[in-house]
Protein backbone atom coordinates (compact mmCIF):
# COMPACT_ATOMS: atom_id res chain seq x y z
CA UNK A 1 0.00 0.00 0.00
CA UNK A 2 2.91 2.47 0.66
CA UNK A 3 3.84 1.87 -2.70
CA UNK A 4 0.69 3.05 -4.23
CA UNK A 5 0.10 6.21 -2.09
CA UNK A 6 3.68 7.07 -2.99
CA UNK A 7 2.60 6.57 -6.65
CA UNK A 8 -0.49 8.47 -6.23
CA UNK A 9 1.50 11.33 -5.18
CA UNK A 10 3.87 11.60 -7.33
CA UNK A 11 0.87 11.46 -9.93
CA UNK A 12 -0.37 14.47 -8.31
CA UNK A 13 2.57 16.06 -8.56
CA UNK A 14 2.56 15.28 -12.41
CA UNK A 15 -0.38 16.71 -12.21
CA UNK A 16 0.06 20.09 -10.45
CA UNK A 17 2.90 20.54 -13.52
CA UNK A 18 0.21 19.39 -16.27
CA UNK A 19 -2.15 21.65 -15.08
CA UNK A 20 -0.27 24.86 -14.44
CA UNK A 21 1.07 24.12 -17.71
CA UNK A 22 -2.14 23.19 -19.62
CA UNK A 23 -3.73 25.99 -17.78
CA UNK A 24 -1.49 28.64 -19.28
CA UNK A 25 -1.82 26.75 -22.90
CA UNK A 26 -5.43 27.18 -22.73
CA UNK A 27 -5.41 31.03 -21.62
CA UNK A 28 -2.92 31.49 -24.51
CA UNK A 29 -5.08 29.81 -27.50
CA UNK A 30 -8.42 31.51 -26.52
CA UNK A 31 -6.93 34.59 -26.61
CA UNK A 32 -4.66 34.33 -29.74
CA UNK A 33 -5.58 31.62 -31.33
CA UNK A 34 -1.90 29.82 -31.16
CA UNK A 35 -0.73 26.87 -29.78
CA UNK A 36 1.74 27.71 -27.79
CA UNK A 37 4.87 24.87 -28.28
CA UNK A 38 7.26 27.58 -26.99
CA UNK A 39 5.23 26.91 -23.67
CA UNK A 40 8.39 23.87 -22.53
CA UNK A 41 11.02 26.26 -23.08
CA UNK A 42 9.39 28.94 -21.15
CA UNK A 43 8.83 26.77 -18.20
CA UNK A 44 12.10 25.47 -18.02
CA UNK A 45 13.73 29.10 -18.32
CA UNK A 46 11.49 29.61 -15.02
CA UNK A 47 13.29 27.00 -13.60
CA UNK A 48 16.52 28.67 -14.83
CA UNK A 49 15.79 31.82 -13.70
CA UNK A 50 15.02 30.64 -10.19
CA UNK A 51 18.46 29.17 -10.40
CA UNK A 52 20.62 32.53 -11.66
CA UNK A 53 18.81 34.30 -8.72
CA UNK A 54 19.80 31.89 -5.97
CA UNK A 55 23.25 30.64 -7.59
CA UNK A 56 24.24 34.82 -9.14
CA UNK A 57 21.67 37.20 -6.94
CA UNK A 58 21.52 34.68 -3.60
CA UNK A 59 18.00 35.49 -3.94
CA UNK A 60 15.88 32.72 -2.11
CA UNK A 61 13.15 30.04 -3.65
CA UNK A 62 10.33 32.31 -1.89
CA UNK A 63 11.52 35.39 -4.17
CA UNK A 64 12.11 33.32 -7.09
CA UNK A 65 8.41 32.05 -6.98
CA UNK A 66 7.42 35.46 -7.64
CA UNK A 67 10.39 37.13 -10.01
CA UNK A 68 10.85 33.98 -12.30
CA UNK A 69 7.56 34.20 -13.70
CA UNK A 70 7.39 38.24 -14.02
CA UNK A 71 11.11 38.37 -15.51
CA UNK A 72 9.71 35.11 -18.00
CA UNK A 73 6.56 36.62 -18.94
CA UNK A 74 8.33 39.98 -19.50
CA UNK A 75 10.38 37.45 -21.91
CA UNK A 76 6.81 36.22 -23.25
CA UNK A 77 5.43 39.68 -23.78
CA UNK A 78 8.30 40.52 -25.92
CA UNK A 79 8.15 37.53 -28.00
CA UNK A 80 4.27 38.55 -28.40
CA UNK A 81 5.25 42.05 -29.59
CA UNK A 82 7.85 41.28 -31.79
CA UNK A 83 6.67 38.43 -33.29
CA UNK A 84 3.61 36.53 -32.88
CA UNK A 85 1.46 39.64 -32.89
CA UNK A 86 2.05 39.65 -36.63
CA UNK A 87 0.20 35.89 -36.94
CA UNK A 88 -3.27 36.99 -36.10
CA UNK A 89 -5.60 35.44 -39.01
CA UNK A 90 -3.34 33.45 -40.35
CA UNK A 91 -3.42 29.59 -40.31
CA UNK A 92 -2.46 27.70 -36.79
CA UNK A 93 0.42 26.27 -38.37
CA UNK A 94 2.09 29.18 -38.62
CA UNK A 95 2.21 29.84 -34.98
CA UNK A 96 2.97 25.94 -34.52
CA UNK A 97 6.08 26.70 -36.52
CA UNK A 98 6.78 29.63 -35.08
CA UNK A 99 6.55 28.79 -31.57
CA UNK A 100 8.25 25.26 -32.25
CA UNK A 101 11.20 27.30 -33.36
CA UNK A 102 11.39 29.83 -30.24
CA UNK A 103 11.55 26.60 -28.49
CA UNK A 104 14.25 25.10 -30.32
CA UNK A 105 16.16 27.83 -29.89
CA UNK A 106 15.61 28.71 -26.54
CA UNK A 107 16.49 25.59 -25.81
CA UNK A 108 19.08 25.42 -27.57
CA UNK A 109 21.15 28.43 -26.38
CA UNK A 110 20.76 26.75 -22.76
CA UNK A 111 22.28 23.26 -24.05
CA UNK A 112 25.28 25.62 -25.57
CA UNK A 113 26.12 26.73 -21.88
CA UNK A 114 24.94 24.28 -19.60
CA UNK A 115 24.95 20.85 -21.40
CA UNK A 116 22.40 18.26 -20.75
CA UNK A 117 22.71 17.14 -17.98
CA UNK A 118 20.52 18.82 -14.89
CA UNK A 119 22.14 21.50 -11.64
CA UNK A 120 20.73 20.43 -8.17
CA UNK A 121 18.57 23.20 -6.87
CA UNK A 122 17.83 22.91 -2.99
CA UNK A 123 14.62 22.77 -1.16
CA UNK A 124 14.25 25.64 0.64
CA UNK A 125 14.61 25.52 4.26
CA UNK A 126 11.09 25.78 5.50
CA UNK A 127 9.90 23.29 3.55
CA UNK A 128 12.55 20.55 3.99
CA UNK A 129 11.60 17.22 5.70
CA UNK A 130 8.61 15.36 5.85
CA UNK A 131 5.53 14.54 8.07
CA UNK A 132 4.09 10.96 9.01
CA UNK A 133 0.47 11.18 7.66
CA UNK A 134 0.24 7.68 9.52
CA UNK A 135 -0.17 5.42 6.51
CA UNK A 136 2.35 7.24 4.50
CA UNK A 137 5.55 9.66 4.55
CA UNK A 138 4.51 13.08 3.02
CA UNK A 139 7.51 15.32 1.82
CA UNK A 140 6.61 18.40 2.58
CA UNK A 141 8.00 19.99 -0.43
CA UNK A 142 5.72 17.59 -2.54
CA UNK A 143 3.04 18.90 -0.43
CA UNK A 144 3.43 22.25 -1.14
CA UNK A 145 3.92 22.05 -4.47
CA UNK A 146 0.17 19.81 -4.85
CA UNK A 147 -1.46 22.48 -2.57
CA UNK A 148 0.31 25.68 -4.10
CA UNK A 149 -0.22 24.60 -7.24
CA UNK A 150 -4.57 24.08 -6.81
CA UNK A 151 -4.34 27.34 -5.22
CA UNK A 152 -2.67 28.88 -8.27
CA UNK A 153 -5.13 27.61 -10.62
CA UNK A 154 -7.95 28.26 -8.56
CA UNK A 155 -6.71 31.93 -8.85
CA UNK A 156 -6.51 31.75 -12.61
CA UNK A 157 -9.97 30.31 -13.05
CA UNK A 158 -11.47 32.62 -10.30
CA UNK A 159 -9.43 35.77 -12.29
CA UNK A 160 -10.70 34.78 -15.38
CA UNK A 161 -14.77 33.18 -15.03
CA UNK A 162 -15.50 35.84 -12.55
CA UNK A 163 -13.67 39.14 -12.66
CA UNK A 164 -14.65 42.03 -14.95
CA UNK A 165 -11.24 41.56 -16.32
CA UNK A 166 -12.24 38.02 -17.31
CA UNK A 167 -15.10 39.31 -18.57
CA UNK A 168 -12.75 41.08 -21.19
CA UNK A 169 -10.96 38.31 -21.54
CA UNK A 170 -13.98 35.76 -22.68
CA UNK A 171 -15.46 38.53 -24.58
CA UNK A 172 -12.20 38.94 -27.02
CA UNK A 173 -11.87 35.67 -27.19
CA UNK A 174 -14.88 35.75 -28.94
CA UNK A 175 -15.16 38.68 -30.90
CA UNK A 176 -11.75 40.63 -30.29
CA UNK A 177 -13.28 43.41 -33.14
CA UNK A 178 -16.27 44.31 -31.39
CA UNK A 179 -14.45 44.34 -27.79
CA UNK A 180 -11.81 46.67 -29.36
CA UNK A 181 -14.83 48.87 -30.35
CA UNK A 182 -16.02 49.46 -27.01
CA UNK A 183 -13.00 50.81 -26.05
CA UNK A 184 -11.00 48.20 -24.75
CA UNK A 185 -7.19 48.05 -26.19
CA UNK A 186 -7.30 44.95 -27.20
CA UNK A 187 -3.92 44.25 -28.52
CA UNK A 188 -1.81 45.10 -25.14
CA UNK A 189 -4.56 42.78 -23.29
CA UNK A 190 -3.74 40.42 -25.76
CA UNK A 191 0.36 40.86 -24.52
CA UNK A 192 -0.70 40.76 -21.09
CA UNK A 193 -2.76 37.45 -21.35
CA UNK A 194 0.40 35.77 -22.93
CA UNK A 195 2.22 37.16 -20.32
CA UNK A 196 -0.12 35.57 -18.04
CA UNK A 197 0.23 32.17 -19.73
CA UNK A 198 3.71 31.71 -19.60
CA UNK A 199 4.18 33.29 -15.95
CA UNK A 200 1.98 29.96 -15.02
CA UNK A 201 4.90 28.26 -17.44
CA UNK A 202 7.37 29.51 -15.55
CA UNK A 203 6.06 29.26 -12.16
CA UNK A 204 5.55 25.59 -12.62
CA UNK A 205 9.37 25.25 -13.97
CA UNK A 206 10.11 27.22 -10.68
CA UNK A 207 7.78 24.28 -8.43
CA UNK A 208 9.56 21.75 -10.16
CA UNK A 209 13.45 22.46 -9.94
CA UNK A 210 13.95 21.26 -6.44
CA UNK A 211 12.51 17.99 -7.55
CA UNK A 212 13.29 17.07 -11.01
CA UNK A 213 16.69 19.79 -10.92
CA UNK A 214 17.00 22.23 -13.52
CA UNK A 215 17.81 21.21 -17.12
CA UNK A 216 17.82 22.36 -20.54
CA UNK A 217 15.38 20.06 -21.50
CA UNK A 218 13.27 19.56 -19.03
CA UNK A 219 10.04 21.33 -20.55
CA UNK A 220 10.45 19.46 -23.97
CA UNK A 221 10.24 15.98 -21.72
CA UNK A 222 7.25 17.31 -19.92
CA UNK A 223 5.34 19.02 -23.11
CA UNK A 224 4.65 16.36 -25.13
CA UNK A 225 2.75 14.79 -22.36
CA UNK A 226 1.17 18.22 -21.40
CA UNK A 227 0.10 18.71 -25.34
CA UNK A 228 -2.05 15.25 -24.55
CA UNK A 229 -3.43 16.30 -21.36
CA UNK A 230 -4.55 19.35 -23.52
CA UNK A 231 -5.64 17.69 -25.95
CA UNK A 232 -7.73 15.43 -23.98
CA UNK A 233 -9.14 18.12 -21.58
CA UNK A 234 -10.13 20.29 -24.79
CA UNK A 235 -8.67 23.39 -25.80
CA UNK A 236 -9.72 26.46 -24.54
CA UNK A 237 -11.32 25.32 -21.59
CA UNK A 238 -10.09 26.93 -18.07
CA UNK A 239 -11.78 24.52 -15.49
CA UNK A 240 -11.35 21.58 -17.99
CA UNK A 241 -7.81 22.04 -18.58
CA UNK A 242 -7.08 22.22 -14.71
CA UNK A 243 -8.91 19.09 -13.70
CA UNK A 244 -7.47 17.12 -16.87
CA UNK A 245 -4.26 17.64 -15.71
CA UNK A 246 -4.54 16.67 -12.29
CA UNK A 247 -6.79 13.82 -12.91
CA UNK A 248 -4.16 12.28 -15.72
CA UNK A 249 -1.34 13.17 -13.22
CA UNK A 250 -3.18 10.71 -10.92
CA UNK A 251 -3.98 8.18 -13.79
CA UNK A 252 -0.64 8.00 -14.73
CA UNK A 253 0.31 7.52 -11.08
CA UNK A 254 -1.87 4.89 -11.14
CA UNK A 255 -0.83 3.09 -13.92
CA UNK A 256 3.04 2.94 -12.24
CA UNK A 257 1.66 0.94 -9.64
CA UNK A 258 -0.44 -1.45 -11.39
CA UNK A 259 1.33 -1.66 -14.71
CA UNK A 260 4.37 0.21 -14.60
CA UNK A 261 5.08 -0.80 -18.60
CA UNK A 262 2.46 1.33 -19.61
CA UNK A 263 2.81 4.33 -17.68
CA UNK A 264 4.44 6.05 -20.27
CA UNK A 265 2.10 5.89 -22.66
CA UNK A 266 -1.25 5.86 -20.88
CA UNK A 267 -1.93 9.44 -21.58
CA UNK A 268 -1.92 9.07 -25.30
CA UNK A 269 -3.72 6.04 -25.17
CA UNK A 270 -6.33 8.13 -23.48
CA UNK A 271 -5.80 10.95 -26.09
CA UNK A 272 -6.49 8.27 -28.67
CA UNK A 273 -9.47 7.02 -27.30
CA UNK A 274 -11.03 10.69 -26.31
CA UNK A 275 -10.68 11.47 -30.07
CA UNK A 276 -12.26 8.49 -30.77
CA UNK A 277 -15.60 9.31 -29.03
CA UNK A 278 -15.24 13.35 -28.66
CA UNK A 279 -13.07 15.15 -31.13
CA UNK A 280 -13.43 18.50 -29.26
CA UNK A 281 -12.03 16.89 -26.27
CA UNK A 282 -13.73 16.30 -23.01
CA UNK A 283 -15.05 19.76 -22.23
CA UNK A 284 -14.17 21.26 -25.01
CA UNK A 285 -16.37 23.45 -27.52
CA UNK A 286 -16.62 22.80 -31.16
CA UNK A 287 -14.25 24.92 -32.73
CA UNK B 1 -20.79 65.84 -58.96
CA UNK B 2 -24.07 67.73 -58.74
CA UNK B 3 -26.67 65.19 -56.35
CA UNK B 4 -23.82 64.81 -53.76
CA UNK B 5 -23.03 68.29 -53.80
CA UNK B 6 -27.10 68.79 -52.81
CA UNK B 7 -26.14 65.92 -50.38
CA UNK B 8 -23.35 67.86 -48.27
CA UNK B 9 -25.00 70.33 -47.21
CA UNK B 10 -26.91 68.91 -44.63
CA UNK B 11 -31.20 69.28 -45.67
CA UNK B 12 -32.40 70.25 -41.66
CA UNK B 13 -29.78 71.61 -40.00
CA UNK B 14 -31.75 72.52 -37.56
CA UNK B 15 -30.80 70.51 -34.40
CA UNK B 16 -27.14 71.45 -33.33
CA UNK B 17 -23.80 71.51 -34.32
CA UNK B 18 -22.47 69.06 -36.63
CA UNK B 19 -21.06 66.57 -34.80
CA UNK B 20 -20.07 64.11 -37.69
CA UNK B 21 -18.76 65.32 -40.90
CA UNK B 22 -18.23 62.33 -43.73
CA UNK B 23 -16.00 63.60 -46.80
CA UNK B 24 -15.32 61.17 -50.00
CA UNK B 25 -15.06 58.09 -47.61
CA UNK B 26 -13.38 54.93 -49.27
CA UNK B 27 -13.24 51.70 -48.08
CA UNK B 28 -12.04 48.14 -49.35
CA UNK B 29 -12.63 44.32 -47.65
CA UNK B 30 -9.80 42.99 -48.54
CA UNK B 31 -9.65 43.34 -52.13
CA UNK B 32 -12.97 44.64 -52.40
CA UNK B 33 -13.79 48.06 -52.83
CA UNK B 34 -16.94 48.86 -51.14
CA UNK B 35 -17.44 52.13 -50.50
CA UNK B 36 -16.54 54.57 -53.12
CA UNK B 37 -16.61 58.33 -51.58
CA UNK B 38 -19.28 58.83 -48.96
CA UNK B 39 -20.47 62.33 -47.84
CA UNK B 40 -22.33 63.09 -45.38
CA UNK B 41 -23.48 64.65 -42.26
CA UNK B 42 -25.07 64.25 -38.43
CA UNK B 43 -25.27 67.27 -36.73
CA UNK B 44 -25.95 66.65 -32.40
CA UNK B 45 -29.27 65.71 -30.92
CA UNK B 46 -30.50 64.26 -34.74
CA UNK B 47 -31.94 60.67 -35.64
CA UNK B 48 -30.01 60.07 -39.17
CA UNK B 49 -30.91 57.07 -41.25
CA UNK B 50 -28.61 55.80 -43.78
CA UNK B 51 -31.18 53.84 -46.51
CA UNK B 52 -30.44 51.32 -49.04
CA UNK B 53 -30.53 47.99 -50.27
CA UNK B 54 -28.63 45.10 -48.84
CA UNK B 55 -25.40 45.47 -50.10
CA UNK B 56 -24.79 48.64 -51.02
CA UNK B 57 -23.14 50.13 -48.57
CA UNK B 58 -24.61 51.03 -45.10
CA UNK B 59 -22.81 48.25 -42.94
CA UNK B 60 -19.78 49.19 -43.90
CA UNK B 61 -19.92 53.06 -43.38
CA UNK B 62 -20.63 52.10 -40.02
CA UNK B 63 -18.12 50.24 -39.52
CA UNK B 64 -15.86 52.40 -41.18
CA UNK B 65 -16.66 55.61 -38.74
CA UNK B 66 -15.97 52.85 -35.82
CA UNK B 67 -12.72 52.08 -37.50
CA UNK B 68 -13.02 48.49 -37.77
CA UNK B 69 -12.70 48.57 -41.82
CA UNK B 70 -8.85 47.74 -42.34
CA UNK B 71 -8.68 49.86 -45.22
CA UNK B 72 -10.07 52.95 -45.30
CA UNK B 73 -9.70 56.58 -47.11
CA UNK B 74 -11.02 59.92 -47.06
CA UNK B 75 -12.04 61.93 -43.86
CA UNK B 76 -14.24 61.24 -40.69
CA UNK B 77 -14.35 64.00 -38.61
CA UNK B 78 -16.31 63.77 -35.19
CA UNK B 79 -16.30 66.94 -33.06
CA UNK B 80 -13.93 68.75 -35.55
CA UNK B 81 -11.17 65.93 -35.24
CA UNK B 82 -10.56 63.51 -38.17
CA UNK B 83 -10.77 59.64 -36.83
CA UNK B 84 -10.01 57.79 -40.35
CA UNK B 85 -6.96 57.09 -38.88
CA UNK B 86 -7.85 56.45 -35.40
CA UNK B 87 -8.03 52.64 -33.86
CA UNK B 88 -11.33 52.13 -32.58
CA UNK B 89 -10.49 51.29 -28.87
CA UNK B 90 -9.77 55.08 -28.92
CA UNK B 91 -12.80 56.12 -31.44
CA UNK B 92 -15.18 54.51 -28.84
CA UNK B 93 -13.13 56.71 -26.06
CA UNK B 94 -14.20 59.81 -27.86
CA UNK B 95 -17.83 59.10 -27.64
CA UNK B 96 -18.87 56.87 -30.39
CA UNK B 97 -20.65 53.32 -29.70
CA UNK B 98 -21.76 50.43 -32.17
CA UNK B 99 -24.39 48.55 -32.11
CA UNK B 100 -23.94 45.69 -34.76
CA UNK B 101 -26.66 44.08 -36.96
CA UNK B 102 -25.31 40.71 -35.06
CA UNK B 103 -25.93 42.18 -31.97
CA UNK B 104 -22.85 40.36 -30.67
CA UNK B 105 -24.24 38.91 -27.39
CA UNK B 106 -21.17 37.28 -25.82
CA UNK B 107 -22.31 33.55 -25.05
CA UNK B 108 -19.68 33.00 -22.46
CA UNK B 109 -20.81 36.03 -20.61
CA UNK B 110 -24.19 36.30 -18.34
CA UNK B 111 -26.73 39.23 -18.68
CA UNK B 112 -25.09 41.40 -16.25
CA UNK B 113 -21.55 40.62 -17.99
CA UNK B 114 -22.49 41.84 -21.38
CA UNK B 115 -24.58 44.95 -20.09
CA UNK B 116 -21.31 46.17 -18.14
CA UNK B 117 -18.83 44.74 -20.41
CA UNK B 118 -18.34 48.19 -22.53
CA UNK B 119 -16.05 50.62 -20.02
CA UNK B 120 -17.56 53.93 -19.53
CA UNK B 121 -15.71 56.24 -21.66
CA UNK B 122 -16.91 59.43 -20.29
CA UNK B 123 -19.36 61.01 -17.48
CA UNK B 124 -23.15 61.50 -18.48
CA UNK B 125 -24.23 58.04 -19.22
CA UNK B 126 -27.54 56.32 -18.40
CA UNK B 127 -27.74 55.05 -15.23
CA UNK B 128 -28.39 51.75 -14.76
CA UNK B 129 -31.94 52.15 -13.14
CA UNK B 130 -32.82 54.47 -16.08
CA UNK B 131 -31.65 51.21 -18.86
CA UNK B 132 -34.08 49.29 -16.79
CA UNK B 133 -37.24 51.10 -16.95
CA UNK B 134 -36.24 51.19 -20.69
CA UNK B 135 -35.90 47.28 -20.38
CA UNK B 136 -37.59 46.26 -18.00
CA UNK B 137 -37.32 42.18 -19.30
CA UNK B 138 -33.07 42.30 -18.90
CA UNK B 139 -33.46 43.59 -15.13
CA UNK B 140 -35.64 39.78 -14.83
CA UNK B 141 -32.83 37.81 -16.74
CA UNK B 142 -29.49 39.08 -15.37
CA UNK B 143 -27.92 35.35 -14.54
CA UNK B 144 -28.99 34.62 -17.70
CA UNK B 145 -26.41 33.72 -20.34
CA UNK B 146 -26.16 36.41 -23.21
CA UNK B 147 -27.44 34.37 -26.25
CA UNK B 148 -29.99 32.13 -24.24
CA UNK B 149 -32.33 35.67 -24.41
CA UNK B 150 -34.68 35.75 -27.42
CA UNK B 151 -33.55 37.98 -30.01
CA UNK B 152 -35.18 41.00 -28.71
CA UNK B 153 -33.72 40.86 -25.62
CA UNK B 154 -30.71 40.45 -27.34
CA UNK B 155 -31.18 43.28 -29.30
CA UNK B 156 -32.71 45.28 -26.46
CA UNK B 157 -28.91 43.91 -24.37
CA UNK B 158 -27.19 45.10 -27.23
CA UNK B 159 -28.34 48.86 -27.41
CA UNK B 160 -28.82 48.81 -23.54
CA UNK B 161 -24.76 48.16 -22.65
CA UNK B 162 -23.94 51.60 -24.76
CA UNK B 163 -26.42 53.43 -23.13
CA UNK B 164 -24.23 53.63 -19.92
CA UNK B 165 -20.89 54.17 -21.32
CA UNK B 166 -21.34 58.13 -21.95
CA UNK B 167 -20.90 57.37 -25.54
CA UNK B 168 -23.28 59.90 -27.00
CA UNK B 169 -23.28 59.17 -30.59
CA UNK B 170 -24.73 55.91 -31.26
CA UNK B 171 -25.13 53.58 -34.33
CA UNK B 172 -27.64 51.12 -34.73
CA UNK B 173 -27.34 48.59 -37.17
CA UNK B 174 -30.67 47.53 -38.01
CA UNK B 175 -31.98 47.23 -34.89
CA UNK B 176 -35.11 46.03 -35.85
CA UNK B 177 -34.25 42.85 -37.62
CA UNK B 178 -35.96 39.80 -37.45
CA UNK B 179 -37.99 41.11 -34.97
CA UNK B 180 -42.10 40.95 -33.90
CA UNK B 181 -43.65 44.17 -34.24
CA UNK B 182 -44.33 44.62 -30.77
CA UNK B 183 -40.50 44.67 -30.08
CA UNK B 184 -39.94 46.69 -32.90
CA UNK B 185 -42.28 49.31 -31.35
CA UNK B 186 -40.88 49.43 -28.49
CA UNK B 187 -37.16 49.54 -29.81
CA UNK B 188 -38.89 52.75 -31.46
CA UNK B 189 -40.24 54.44 -27.98
CA UNK B 190 -36.58 53.84 -26.97
CA UNK B 191 -34.64 55.98 -30.19
CA UNK B 192 -37.65 58.34 -29.04
CA UNK B 193 -36.33 58.57 -25.78
CA UNK B 194 -32.93 58.88 -26.55
CA UNK B 195 -32.96 60.93 -28.52
CA UNK B 196 -34.34 63.55 -25.84
CA UNK B 197 -32.09 62.59 -23.47
CA UNK B 198 -29.74 64.39 -26.20
CA UNK B 199 -28.23 61.42 -27.88
CA UNK B 200 -27.56 61.42 -31.76
CA UNK B 201 -28.46 58.13 -33.36
CA UNK B 202 -26.89 57.19 -36.74
CA UNK B 203 -29.32 54.63 -37.57
CA UNK B 204 -29.00 51.62 -40.60
CA UNK B 205 -32.11 50.25 -41.31
CA UNK B 206 -33.88 48.51 -44.08
CA UNK B 207 -37.75 48.63 -42.17
CA UNK B 208 -38.52 52.19 -43.98
CA UNK B 209 -41.61 52.34 -41.97
CA UNK B 210 -40.03 51.88 -38.82
CA UNK B 211 -37.47 54.52 -39.98
CA UNK B 212 -39.89 56.90 -40.55
CA UNK B 213 -41.37 57.28 -37.18
CA UNK B 214 -38.02 58.01 -35.80
CA UNK B 215 -35.38 59.39 -38.14
CA UNK B 216 -34.89 63.52 -38.85
CA UNK B 217 -33.01 62.72 -41.69
CA UNK B 218 -32.67 60.28 -44.72
CA UNK B 219 -29.64 59.65 -46.63
CA UNK B 220 -29.85 56.64 -49.27
CA UNK B 221 -26.70 54.36 -50.38
CA UNK B 222 -26.04 52.42 -53.17
CA UNK B 223 -23.20 50.86 -54.95
CA UNK B 224 -21.10 52.51 -51.88
CA UNK B 225 -21.68 56.40 -52.85
CA UNK B 226 -24.93 58.45 -51.26
CA UNK B 227 -26.74 59.29 -53.90
CA UNK B 228 -29.88 61.28 -52.31
CA UNK B 229 -30.35 62.88 -49.02
CA UNK B 230 -33.82 64.73 -47.34
CA UNK B 231 -35.70 65.41 -44.09
CA UNK B 232 -38.37 64.04 -42.76
CA UNK B 233 -40.69 66.56 -43.70
CA UNK B 234 -40.09 66.36 -47.32
CA UNK B 235 -40.40 62.54 -46.92
CA UNK B 236 -43.87 62.30 -48.50
CA UNK B 237 -42.27 64.44 -51.83
CA UNK B 238 -39.89 62.17 -52.20
CA UNK B 239 -42.03 58.86 -51.47
CA UNK B 240 -41.91 57.89 -55.42
CA UNK B 241 -38.39 58.26 -55.69
CA UNK B 242 -37.50 55.92 -52.59
CA UNK B 243 -39.11 53.16 -53.97
CA UNK B 244 -37.51 53.02 -56.92
CA UNK B 245 -34.39 53.24 -54.79
CA UNK B 246 -35.07 50.76 -52.41
CA UNK B 247 -37.06 48.79 -54.93
CA UNK B 248 -40.25 48.06 -52.84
Amino acid sequence: MQALYAQLLVGLINGSFYALLSLGLAVIFGMLNIINFAHGALYMMGAFVAYFLLNIGGINYWWALLLAPIVVGIFGMILERTMLQWLTGLDHLYGLLLTFGIALIVQGVFQNYFGSSGMPYAIPDQLKGGMNLGFMFLPVYRGWVVIFSLVVCIATWFLIEKTRLGAYLRAATENPTLVRAFGVNVPRMITLTYGLGVGLAALAGVLSAPINQVRPLMGADLIIVVFAVVVIGGMGSIMGSIITGFALGVIEGMTKYFYPEASNTVVFVLMVLVLLVKPTGLTGRAA
Amino acid sequence: MAETATVDAPAEAATGANLLQVRNLEAWYGESHILHGINFDVNAGEVVTLLGRNGAGKTTTLKSIMGIIGKRTGSVKFNNQDIIRTTSDKIARMGIAFCPEERGIFSSLDVRENLLLPPVVRPGGLPLEQIFDLFPNLKERLNSQGTKLSGGEQQMLAIARILRTGANFLMLDEPTEGLAPVIIQQIGHTIARLKKEGFTILLVEQNFRFASTVADRYYVVEHGKIIDGFSNSELAANMDKLHTYLGV
